[in-house]
């Protein structure tokens, strides 16, 4: 199909452990070396972001004794976009008595993500996805509760039960404020030193080792040398290379990006996820998009009229949505995927917002949304509040009011952000919903210790590429990062560090990091002197456009050919014409996006080009070459069952002196061998 | 829309600052309050002028980062936002809007409308957190079962997303609807009752540290904060200060 030359590198390893699947965590920390706490004091960890990855992995290995400096480019840890996660967490609790266990939090994963998960990280996931709560509970996380007292659940999609905690629609803060609470404790103790306000804009490798990082002072412009035995990255996803995303508008690749310029492996890049629950996009000046949360479709019921000239007249403003009677509305997840309705997998829904809308049946001025109705929910729930009240015959007025309430007590939050941002009320009217990015499945590679190819670095939480195959699952992202950061990687980084016990303090005064340091800083002189004719956020809403047009919900070879070369002269262009107002030494936030930008130039044409060597669909890449008749994701095991590493085809600093083509990367491949489950083909139906 | 902007201009932690006016022309009722501010810095840029420096990242009212007096409001005239989420909708063309930085002596100007709050961090850094090892090897979650009411209490204070809104508007520019929060999430809980006694005298002391003013129970941060944290919570914190003392 596609005539694109792919060079191809040495197959990589994923140095996964012998043994039964439910007994391969067990057995691999039995057998690693351990630190003891006497020379623990002697070692020294780097960690990039404070997230839910990086503020529980900071936090846990300062409890252990190591010396650790953790990095946020915001002004407190608190901040990080693990933050606005808001449905919930997901772990194999089995409180609810439906049959859950280990073993089908681990299922559903790796099936949600369409086989293309490693098995023995997903099991590892599910297999402390229990302790992250005991944990969270211990510190203060107020999670739901029933009257009883006991912790409630509700269901996300792609699953047959309910194993999500939450707290209303703000459980990413909360668990957030919870590892932030035992980063503070650390902090507080000295074994955490603090850089708020501060960027890793570069890998410092010695001898094939991660080594340390450039960062730069975000107040002062100040340029800085750290060093350490260990860099751990918990630097987040990059929806942004699309501009429109879900995302912080801070939200960046560069930290993974400079790492992988300097060596690291960056790992299935066409593997992005597209929410099916966002609020449309309205005017051109959108700066972001904002998601309304997957638990909405507990009691949402999405759809779009059945007749044409009905969505005619509702784009046209003629018609309401109440309007439309029960028989002409469309329900087409429930029509199309009885078994899970509208809770199927993100991806799942999201095409099928898609195809409905590209069939004429948009709902907004833009043609680009669907309803998500809450009224259904509404009678339910009020004709229940009535029965326990005991008021018979309630009117129609009354069980609207109480069921209201009760949509309240659970949404609350979430309504009154629409509100907010639409001045549409959803308790009286159905919210508009449309897809809109907002998770990177891929990213830097990493073995079973999460380690990338290059020792001594290690990847945690969203900016790693291991665990959720070619989709997530909702309320999943913050059982990754916890367990990541509380309980994978606090036994893994042992290991590589007990050979590091006589090191001493590395110095800085090497060449490697002068050689880092001076480099960066003539990119960062570049950008100030080349008072270019556009500014960053021009050629960002460019590359964003390409990006979703081309490498986007649906991909073909001929779209993303185009994505590449258009990419590649979009970024020439950046290089020649990009103007950064300011100065280097100051507080300049231009200067900050530019470098970002720089970034996503490079990871925008790598992903469509992972998206074109990809010759099938999976989970959330979907190439329309590759579909069933129903319209449904086609897999190729035989050829496609690997996770594709790419290797940076520069050396590290010749952007911009030098046209690099991304289309030159080297493709490791990572077999994905099934021991104990047998890709089938996902069915929601 | 047309505006008239006065904005805060200050280079610098130690330069002086002062309001400078702008024109703006094309702004829409669908744009949220930054998105204007993009518009003008877009335009800044092209004219070869220094763009406005604002502190912003989610976008969508959770991260706390955002944090402009519009109008002599913090968080600007509508009620239980963020700035990022107050929208142009609420203001009429021709329209005169004066935007500057939270004022307090604790949270000194870094540069043009951005303040460093890390004294909010240094005060949680003090005791806000339940002293348990990262280990997940404690008690099952739901080995203690916390009355409903008391974990919603709980959840609401802990709801705070720290933008500082409450010392932007405190005339006295107290912290204490922020440190009441934290105090009260974890007075409320089983497990944050061990260092109740300790937490709070050595939070409230790192308030004291930090140089922010006295609580004289006007309730304006209440109306302010937009996330609604009650003044429930000070009262609660009183209580266990005034405990804290007796033991």
């Amino acid at each position: 199909m596609s005539t694109i030359n792919i060079k191809e590198g040495t197959p990589l390893k994923a140095k996964i452990p012998e043994g039964d699947l439910a007994q391969k965590w067990t057995i691999y920390k039995d057998k690693i070396r351990l630190v003891s706490p006497a020379n623990k004091r002697n070692l020294d960890i780097i960690v990039v972001g404070t997230g839910l990855a990086g503020a529980s992995a900071a936090a846990s290995l300062a409890e252990m004794g190591y010396n650790v400096k953790a990095f946020a480019f915001q002004d407190s840890p608190r901040r990080a976009h693990s933050i606005a996660a808001q449905g919930g967490i997901n772990a194999s609790k089995n409180y609810q008595n439906d049959g859950d266990s280990d073993w089908r939090l681990f299922y559903d994963t790796i099936k949600g993500g369409d086989y293309r998960g490693r098995e023995a990280n997903t099991y590892r996931l599910a297999e402390v996805s229990g302790a992250i709560i005991d944990q969270a509970v211990m510190q203060g996380v107020p999670f739901a509760r029933d009257y009883g007292g006991l912790l409630d659940n509700r269901s996300f999609g792609g699953v047959l039960v309910s194993r999500t905690f939450y707290a209303k629609g703000q459980t990413g803060q909360q668990l957030l404020l919870g590892a932030y609470s035992a980063l503070n404790r650390q902090i507080a103790r000295g074994k955490v030193e603090m850089y708020n306000r501060h960027e890793m804009i570069d890998l410092v490798v010695i001898d094939g080792h991660a080594r340390g990082i450039i960062a730069r002072n975000l107040v002062t412009g100040e340029i800085e040398r750290h060093s350490a035995h260990a860099v751990v990255l918990g630097s987040g996803g990059y929806s942004n290379a699309y501009f429109l995303s879900t995302n912080a508008m801070g939200s960046n690749a560069t930290a993974a990006w400079r790492a992988h310029r300097k060596g690291a492996y960056f790992a299935n890049p066409a593997f992005v996820q597209i929410h099916p629950t966002c609020i449309p996009r309205s005017s051109e000046h959108q700066s972001k998009l904002t998601l309304m949360s997957e638990s909405l479709r507990n009691d949402g019921r999405i759809w779009v009229p059945k007749k044409l000239e009905d969505a005619k007249a509702l784009q046209q403003g003629k018609l309401k949505p109440t309007e439309i009677p029960e028989e002409d509305r469309d329900y087409y997840l429930e029509r199309r995927y009885p078994a899970f309705g509208n809770l199927v997998p993100r991806d799942v829904a999201s095409r099928a917002a898609k195809e409905r809308c590209d069939a004429g049946f948009g709902v907004n001025k833009t043609g680009e949304a669907v309803y998500l109705d809450f009224s259904t929910a509404i009678e339910r729930y009020g004709k229940e509040q009535a029965h326990l009240k005991g008021i018979k015959n309630p009117s129609k007025k009354l069980i609207t009011e109480l069921g209201e309430k009760v949509i309240e007590q659970k949404y609350g939050n979430l309504f009154q952000m629409y509100e907010k941002i639409t001045d549409d009320n959803p308790y009286k009217t159905p919210m508009m919903i449309y897809p809109a990015n907002h998770y990177s499945m891929g990213g830097l590679w990493v073995d079973y210790d999460l380690q990338s190819n290059l020792p001594g670095l290690f990847v945690i939480g969203e900016a790693n590429f291991s665990d959720h195959g070619a989709n997530r699952l909702g309320a999943s992202a913050l059982m990754q990062g916890l367990a990541d950061g509380y309980f994978v990687l606090p036994y893994t980084i042992g290991d590589y560090l007990a050979d590091y016990i006589r090191e001493g303090k590395i110095p800085t005064d090497t060449p490697e990091f002068e050689e880092a340091e001076e480099k960066v800083k003539e990119e960062i002189n570049f950008f100030i002197n080349n008072k270019g004719k556009h500014s960053v956020d021009y050629f960002h809403k460019k590359l964003g456009k390409i990006m979703w047009d081309k490498a986007g919900l649906a991909r073909n070879a001929k779209g993303l050919k185009e994505a590449i070369k258009e990419i590649q002269e979009l970024r020439s262009q950046f290089w020649k014409d990009v103007r950064v107002p300011g100065k280097a030494n100051e507080y300049n936030p231009e200067l900050e996006k530019a470098g970002y930008v720089a970034d996503f130039l490079e990871l925008g044409e790598l992903l469509a080009l992972d998206a074109l060597n990809r010759n099938e669909s999976c989970g959330g890449h979907f190439r329309e070459e590759y579909q069933t008749e129903e319209g449904e994701a086609l897999r190729d095991d035989k050829n496609y069952a690997y996770a594709a590493a790419w290797e940076y085809p520069a050396k590290p600093y010749e952007r911009f002196t030098k046209h690099v083509n991304m289309s030159d990367a080297i493709l490791h491949k990572e077999p994905l061998i099934f021991e104990f489950v047998k890709p089938t083909t996902r069915s929601y139906k | 829309m047309k505006l008239n902007l006065k904005i805060w201009r200050q280079a610098g932690p130690n330069a002086k600052g002062r309001m400078v006016d702008y024109k703006i022309d094309g702004v829409e009722s669908d744009m949220s309050f930054l998105e204007m501010l993009d518009l003008l810095n877009e335009k800044l840029i092209g004219k070869g002028d220094e763009p406005i420096a604002f502190d912003h990242d989610c976008r969508e009212g959770i991260c706390g980062m955002c944090s402009l007096f519009i109008n002599g409001e913090a968080h600007g005239p509508d009620r239980l936002i963020t700035t990022c989420q107050l929208h142009m909708r609420k203001f009429n063309d021709g329209d005169t809007i004066t935007i500057e930085p939270w004022r307090a002596n604790a949270f000194p100007v870094i540069k043009d409308l951005i303040v460093d709050r890390s004294a909010l961090d240094r005060i949680q850094q003090a005791g806000g957190y339940i002293s348990v090892n990262t280990s997940g090897r404690s008690v099952d979650a739901n080995n203690i079962p916390i009355p409903k009411k008391d974990a919603d209490m709980a959840f609401d204070a802990a709801t705070c997303i720290g933008c500082g809104a409450c010392v932007a508007t405190c005339k006295n520019a107290s912290a204490m609807l922020f440190v009441s929060a934290k105090v009260a999430q974890f007075a409320l809980l089983p497990q944050g009752r061990v260092e109740a006694a300790k937490r709070v005298q050595d939070m409230v002391a790192a308030m004291d540290a930090e140089g922010f003013g006295s609580c004289t129970n006007t309730g304006a941060c209440e109306v302010e904060c937009p996330k609604g944290i009650s003044l429930t919570n000070i009262a609660i914190l009183n209580k266990e200060f005034l405990l804290a003392q007796t033991k």
